[in-house]
């Protein structure tokens, strides 16, 4: 009864979405203000009936009812109760069914925090999102159903969730990714809204700015758990593989980098407004490019769903329709008149293009990458691999020219730097930074170009930084009043900045200075690693709620002290009978501890891998500093208070985006 | 029983042995050796799984290949013997990083294109600028009115 | 007006990128062409399966195209192929030489008394030397291998009489006449 009811409120949100996409438009298109109107009340109605799904769904997990194939396919009545409600996302239908529900819940909050905006651009931004979920809506009735039922032959109990998946990492990773792709959508509607109206100023900008940096920083967050999970749970130790699945999460985060620095410039400015709107779409494409990429098989990944030909065949019609149509309208729509402007080659304008190009190259890199295989593969030119040593020489070179460009363009003006003053005053921090680096160099002994530039860049995006805040501060009334007079948005610029730099120097230091070893241990044996000696002091058994583990104890001690003991394990999961690796970790600050069990190579022995990661923590660390810095800079006021220019916006765009141009300048 | 005793008395005289000599899984004369091979396992494809090197996965076909490198590098094969042999069975799928020819030449080079082209849309721009505009004016006194108001506007608030 | 055709370029990229993905789907990613085809089958040295002092060379595969199977006990797809292939040597005549890979004698004698043995010649293989020098990933595999030797094509995965029909007999007919 339950399960019916939930496809039975799909199909209700699916016919409020085709009135969403349809009605509002209508009335935008028409100027007829009431039916303009429907678009807030039938966002809620959408929202209500993907969120009774989604409920529904759920309880059929909490209930084991077995009846439901999904259900069926992912739990088990040993899964602990938590899981349940995680195993909810953890196949190919109900993710797809959450992703639904995250933009059902964009839409709704767009309808709800624009009441400021005007009756027309708000219709024409809800009607895009229920075009697009009128889209993944039909996908999940058509070809995902997740509520479809095994009758009259009901298993007696479920083939259980994949051990992989039964972890914390579960239910936290995939709502945030989904959040930060999903939330992309808002940034695109907005733009498709601005192109169809033709209005792409300053107004829209400012508009979709907030909205496009919360989806950046949820994505930033999501990326960041799903590597530390794939660090701690795939049982090697690696944190990021560029795996085709992480690669397509990377696509849209560098994209949408790009995107929340040129909106800047457009919203600050007024210009470049054809490359943002173009960013704008390419950033919720590559998201669905990801989408597609996971669902559909055609790249093999250690992450993929299981792939179905059908699904993918749908999925990419329903790409080709958004991407195709909405790339279309933007040739014919998009300005290509120039705003006179005015900019001197080493302004503030010029630094965040620059630094767009250097992302944009980073994007095509990595969507070349991912891609290139395939292509080769249809041209009939044999099968490659394209993995972590390709990007290590490709990749890193631009992230590191990133962070050089990010520490000079911090002190830039907009429209206009004195090239003589910008070099002055950069002439300290760089030596700084080269002092900060080469002490890093030597903490960590050892000297190789990668380390070196690595950690330069580093140096220099914190050091060029925290320059910039203590200039910014100077300030009659005292330090205090100055650092207290900074707007939010600055400081949440600080904090993204330094949490690029924390991200970069953990990248560097784990990936040059990491020890590993594969060493082969009875219990009782010690092996040394660096200044630790790690003893395999037993071996045991433990039964888990829906396995069985076989686990060790490694002391590990340094000159004699104990400092942690570690409980790796080898466990094999009831239902799927397969053997999972947990890795026995300490964590810290400056150092992680990693020891795994491998195969058994003798009576007693095993392959143990041990590891030591400098400053691994810090990856992640960054990543949060980062969304942090967004979460800041969107608590700013100037997205609270009443838009003043509203009205004049509209026509008189240009003038405005240069008064607060002025104000920065200033 | 007279077995069982033998080794008993032979495990004894392992134990002390044992326990002290911890070895690497493979085990190399040269610490160099040992990274030079870390490196390599870490760099070649496992054909049989879903996407992993060797190094990491534990399927028997990546400890075959495991055992093959480490045969080589032991017999004095260089990196680039040990990986002509495995790409000779496997083909070229199973290297990570694959070589420069005619077929991954767009591969390399798309980084190159990307930033250079980049550049040089970002040159024309500035040049653009300048043409159009030679004379930059600083701030005119209305301007910087206007934009004091708008800084006091922010104060006020506050 | 130029500038405004350089704004499709994002469109047409869009439709290639397309076009490239779509026929990407359906298409099994895992599947890998051996890398030795049009290469003679490696050297090697392999003890037969029934009898231990015979030593097979690779000249077993000169003068008639054979297919080379690889299998053992462990492997439950070879189970599901094993009654086709008894039928494809028994009723169509094709000469498959066996491959015994990472296997217990005994076991495999037992599997080949009791369903049957479809080889013409088995190879017994137990450290899987053979099976490596092929680039052997998952058994079971099964080689076309013409009458000089050299190796045309590779299947992975189980031979159905569909398999048969439509991938191996054209290739195995084609070699046959041209050798």
């Amino acid at each position: 009864m339950y399960p019916e009811l939930g496809q039975f409120s799909l199909i209700l949100a699916l016919l409020l979405a085709i009135l969403l996409a349809t009605v509002p438009l209508v009335g935008a298109i028409s100027g007829r203000d009431h039916l303009q109107a429907f678009a807030r009340p039938l966002a809620s109605g959408l929202f209500v009936f993907v969120a009774i799904a989604f409920g529904l769904l759920t309880q059929a997990f909490v209930t084991d009812d077995f009846s439901v194939a999904y259900v069926a396919n992912n739990s088990n009545s040993l899964l602990p109760w938590y899981y349940k409600f995680s195993a909810v996302w953890g196949g190919h239908e109900g993710s797809l069914l959450l992703w639904i529900l995250m933009l059902a819940g964009w839409t709704l909050a767009v309808a709800v925090f624009s009441r400021r905006l005007p009756s027309v651009m708000i219709a024409q931004v809800l009607a895009v999102m229920g075009m697009v979920t009128v889209g993944f809506l039909l996908f999940i009735l058509i070809t995902s159903n997740p509520f479809e039922r095994l009758l009259p032959n009901v298993p007696a109990d479920g083939a259980d969730l994949n051990p992989l998946l039964q972890d914390f990492g579960l239910i936290v990773h995939p709502p945030m990714l989904y959040m930060g792709y999903v939330g992309f959508s808002v940034a695109f509607a907005f733009a498709i809204a601005a192109l169809i109206n033709g209005r792409l100023d300053a107004a829209w900008a400012r508009w979709s700015r907030p909205w496009t940096t919360v989806a950046w920083s949820f994505l930033t967050v999501g990326i960041a758990l799903g590597s530390w999970w794939a660090y701690y749970e795939l049982g090697w130790g690696g944190w990021w593989f560029w795996d085709p699945v992480e690669n397509a999460s990377l696509l849209p985060w560098l994209a949408g980098t790009a995107l929340v620095h040129s909106l800047a410039v457009t919203e600050k400015r007024g210009v470049f407004k054809s490359w943002t709107v173009l960013l704008a779409i390419v950033t919720f494409a590559l998201s669905l490019l990801g989408t597609f990429l996971v669902r559909s098989g055609v790249l093999t990944s250690v992450h993929a769903f299981a792939s179905d030909p059908t699904r993918g065949a749908f999925l990419l019609g329903l790409l080709a329709i958004t991407i195709v149509s909405s790339l279309t309208l933007y040739a014919f729509r998009a300005p290509v008149v120039h705003t006179r402007t005015r900019y001197g080659s080493l302004s503030r304008e010029i630094f965040l293009l620059l630094n767009n190009v250097l992302l944009v190259a980073a994007t095509l890199l990595v969507l070349v990458g991912t891609l290139y295989p395939l292509v080769l593969d249809y041209l009939g030119a044999g099968r490659l691999s394209i993995g972590e040593p390709f990007y290590n020489l490709t990749f890193s070179p631009l992230a590191i020219a990133v962070g050089l460009m990010l520490g000079a363009g911090i002190f830039s003006r907009w429209k206009r730097t004195d090239g003589g003053w910008l070099g002055r005053r950069l002439l300290w921090p760089a030596a700084f930074s080269l002092v900060l680096s080469c002490a890093g160099l030597l903490v960590y002994g050892g000297f190789t170009p990668w380390a070196f530039a690595g950690l330069l860049a580093a140096a220099w995006v914190t050091v060029t930084t925290l320059l910039d805040l203590w200039d910014k501060s100077g300030s009659r009334h005292g330090r205090w009043h100055g650092l207290k007079r900074q707007s939010r948005s600055y400081y949440g610029m600080v904090l993204g900045h330094l949490g690029v730099a924390m991200t970069m120097a953990g990248a560097t230091v784990v990936s040059n200075y990491g020890v590993e070893r594969d060493v082969r241990m009875s219990p009782g044996d010690s092996a040394e690693i660096g200044n630790l000696q790690v003893t395999f002091s037993e071996l045991g058994q433990r039964q888990g709620a829906n396995f069985v583990a076989q686990y060790g104890r490694f002391d590990i001690s340094r000159d004699g002290r104990l400092i942690a003991t570690l409980y790796p394990e080898k466990r094999q999961y009831h239902v799927q009978r397969n053997v999972m690796t947990e890795a026995g970790i300490d964590a810290g600050l400056t150092r992680d501890i990693f020891v795994a069990l491998g195969e058994r190579v003798g009576d007693d022995a095993w392959a143990v891998r041990i590891q030591y990661k400098p400053l691994i923590r810090w990856l992640w660390l960054g990543a949060l500093f980062m969304a942090g810095g967004g979460a800041l800079a969107i608590a700013d006021r100037r997205y609270r208070i009443k838009v003043r220019s509203e009205q004049p916006a509209t026509g008189d765009s240009r003038s405005r985006g240069q008064d607060e141009g002025v104000a920065e300048a200033l | 029983m007279l077995m069982g005793r033998i080794l008993f008395a032979v495990w004894v005289l392992l134990l002390p042995l044992a326990a002290s000599a911890t070895s690497e899984v493979y085990p190399f004369d040269t610490a160099a050796d040992q990274e030079r091979f870390r490196t390599l396992i870490s760099e070649l494809r496992c054909p049989k799984c879903q996407n992993q090197n060797i190094a990491d996965s534990n399927a028997p076909i990546a400890k075959d290949m495991r055992d093959e490198v480490y045969r080589m590098l032991r017999q004095g094969a260089t990196n680039q013997q040990v990986t002509d042999a495995l790409v000779g069975r496997f083909g070229e799928f199973v290297l990570y990083k694959p070589g420069f020819d005619e077929r991954t030449a767009l591969l390399w080079a798309t980084p190159l294109i990307a930033v250079l082209g980049g550049v040089l849309v970002v040159i024309g721009i500035v040049i653009r600028g300048r043409r159009r505009d030679p004379s930059e004016s600083s701030l005119s006194d209305a301007e910087r009115r206007r934009a004091e108001q708008l800084l006091e506007d922010r104060d006020d608030g506050a | 007006m130029m500038r405004r055709v350089l704004l499709f370029i994002p469109v047409v990229l869009a439709v290639a990128l397309g076009i490239v993905l779509f026929a990407g789907i359906g298409k099994d990613p895992t599947h890998l062409e051996s890398a030795l085809i049009g290469k003679p089958v490696p050297v090697f040295e392999l003890a037969d399966l029934q009898d231990p002092d015979t030593i097979h060379r690779d000249d077993i595969f000169v003068g008639e195209v054979s297919l080379l199977n690889v299998w053992g006990t462990w492997c439950p797809a070879c189970r599901d192929e094993h009654d086709d292939l008894v039928w494809l040597a028994r009723d169509e005549g094709v000469r498959i030489v066996g491959l015994n890979y990472k296997d217990n004698r005994d076991l495999a004698l037992e599997w080949l008394d009791s369903l049957g043995n479809p080889y013409a010649l088995s190879l017994y293989d137990p450290q899987g030397r053979l099976g490596f020098d092929l680039g052997v990933y998952g058994a079971p595999e099964t080689y076309v291998i013409d009458a000089e030797g050299v190796v045309r094509f590779r299947h992975v995965g189980v031979v159905t009489p569909q398999v048969w029909q439509q991938t191996l007999q054209p290739l195995v007919e084609r070699y046959g006449k041209g050798g």
